[in-house]
């Protein structure tokens, strides 16, 4: 396979932090386990989620934390499409 | 490339949510969010999901119309930009029937929890479904009276601890599928918030159904969590996601929901038939009627 020309899609996620209630339910169903709790609160004491440290490509952009979330915390960006090579490592 | 480059944290005004939101703002009141539901709950998914086959359906936002009861989910059609109204508990079946035979032009749709709408309104639910009124019935079944404090009621499932019933709940529950069904109403399915897709979908054969449509959703709450099995966030959703099996064709009389972690939780569009509403029956007769004249 050449990775070199295999485009994957990678998801650019935007995340408020006000909106989130820190359900946790982003984190729960993200297949590529792509976010974590945040150390800080946002202004009403709730963790929101940020991605894992190292994992800025991994997101395959397939919208279920955007479907999932109850506060219209989360979304896709943008969606770009990346060579194989630099998402894989 | 930086993380933080990748990756911003960024402030969005709530009134202006863009992209994936873009289509919803026409029917979510997006300057009244966040809204007032629990962190856990599932009345967010749902209000999302509603918006969206409101969009999708077809019929103009103008012709839809919400009611709902007291309760937790008699909040979400006030997060609606349709018209909605808000009734006493468990009228919100009775003043439906009364609003689609006033103006039958319109697309009517109750949401209510299952206090509301079984527990409370279980008799105008049953007598609305008897006649196969054409009006759609979404309910959204905790479990649990959650916005009064976590009392019990109709549909919670023996064992389980509430407010008022400490040692352990001894009554059996509803099976709300097979109540609607027994009952006449003639589209029945059940999905949770986390088969977003499905419940979408539902929605719309819902709107698109002429009769008595029923859509339980069954919801995670997090006050009936917190005192049984399911004491953290997504405790419900994981078990939903885990439990779960799609059966459109199950049998109605064993798909009852004990929330025992062996038992499968069925879901599925179960049920769905033609058959000539209250409505067009009541023309028909108005209309022989009028041609044969009245009787002495
Ligand atoms: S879009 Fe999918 S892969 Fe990306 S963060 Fe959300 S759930 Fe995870
Ligand atoms: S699903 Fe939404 S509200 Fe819940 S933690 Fe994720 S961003 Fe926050």
């Amino acid at each position: 396979m050449n990775l070199e020309k295999l485009l994957v899609p990678v998801g650019f996620l935007q995340i408020s932090p006000e909106l989130c209630k820190g359900c946790g339910f982003c984190i729960e169903f993200c297949p590529r386990n792509v976010l974590e709790f945040s150390e800080d609160v946002n202004s009403r004491g709730y963790h929101y989620p940020i991605i894992r440290k190292g994992m800025e490509m991994s997101c395959s952009a397939c919208g279920m934390c955007q479907r999932i979330c109850p506060d219209y915390a989360i979304y896709l960006e943008k969606v770009e499409k990346i060579p194989a090579k630099k998402v894989i490592r | 490339m930086s993380s933080s480059d990748r990756f911003r944290l960024r402030e969005f005004a709530v009134t202006s949510l863009t992209k994936y939101y873009e289509g919803l703002e026409q029917v979510i009141r997006t300057d009244r969010m966040p809204h007032i539901f629990c962190p856990g709950c599932g009345l967010g998914i749902i209000l999302k999901g509603l918006a969206e086959a409101i969009l999708k359906s077809g019929i103009p936002i103008n012709r839809h119309v919400g009611v709902s009861g007291i309760g937790c989910t008699g909040r979400l059609p006030g997060y609606l930009r349709i018209d909605a109204y808000h009734v006493t508990h468990g009228r919100a079946v009775a003043f439906a029937v009364g609003l689609k035979l006033a103006n039958p032009e319109l697309e009517v749709t109750v949401v209510g929890g299952d206090g509301d709408i079984v527990t409370i309104g279980g008799n105008h639910f049953i007598h609305a479904a008897r006649r196969n009124h054409d009006i759609n019935v979404i309910i959204v079944n905790n479990f649990i009276y959650g916005m009064t404090g976590g009392q019990y009621g109709a549909t919670t499932p023996t064992g389980s601890y509430t407010t008022t019933s400490p040692y352990g709940h001894v009554e059996y529950p509803f099976n709300i599928p097979l109540l609607a069904y027994a009952s006449g109403a003639t589209f029945i399915a059940r999905w949770t918030p986390i088969h977003y897709a499905q419940m979408v979908d539902a929605f719309l054969q819902m709107f698109e159904h002429k009769g008595f449509a029923v859509v339980e959703i069954i919801a995670p709450c997090v006050l009936y969590g917190e005192r049984n099995r399911f004491p953290s966030y997504t405790d419900m959703v994981k078990y939903f996601r885990d439990r779960c099996v799609i059966d459109h064709e199950a049998d109605l009389r064993k798909i009852g929901i004990s929330l025992d972690p062996k038992e499968p939780l069925v879901i599925g569009n179960f049920y769905k038939v033609r058959r000539k509403t209250y409505e067009e029956l009541y023309k028909e007769l108005i209309e022989r009627v009028s041609k044969e004249g009245a009787k002495e």
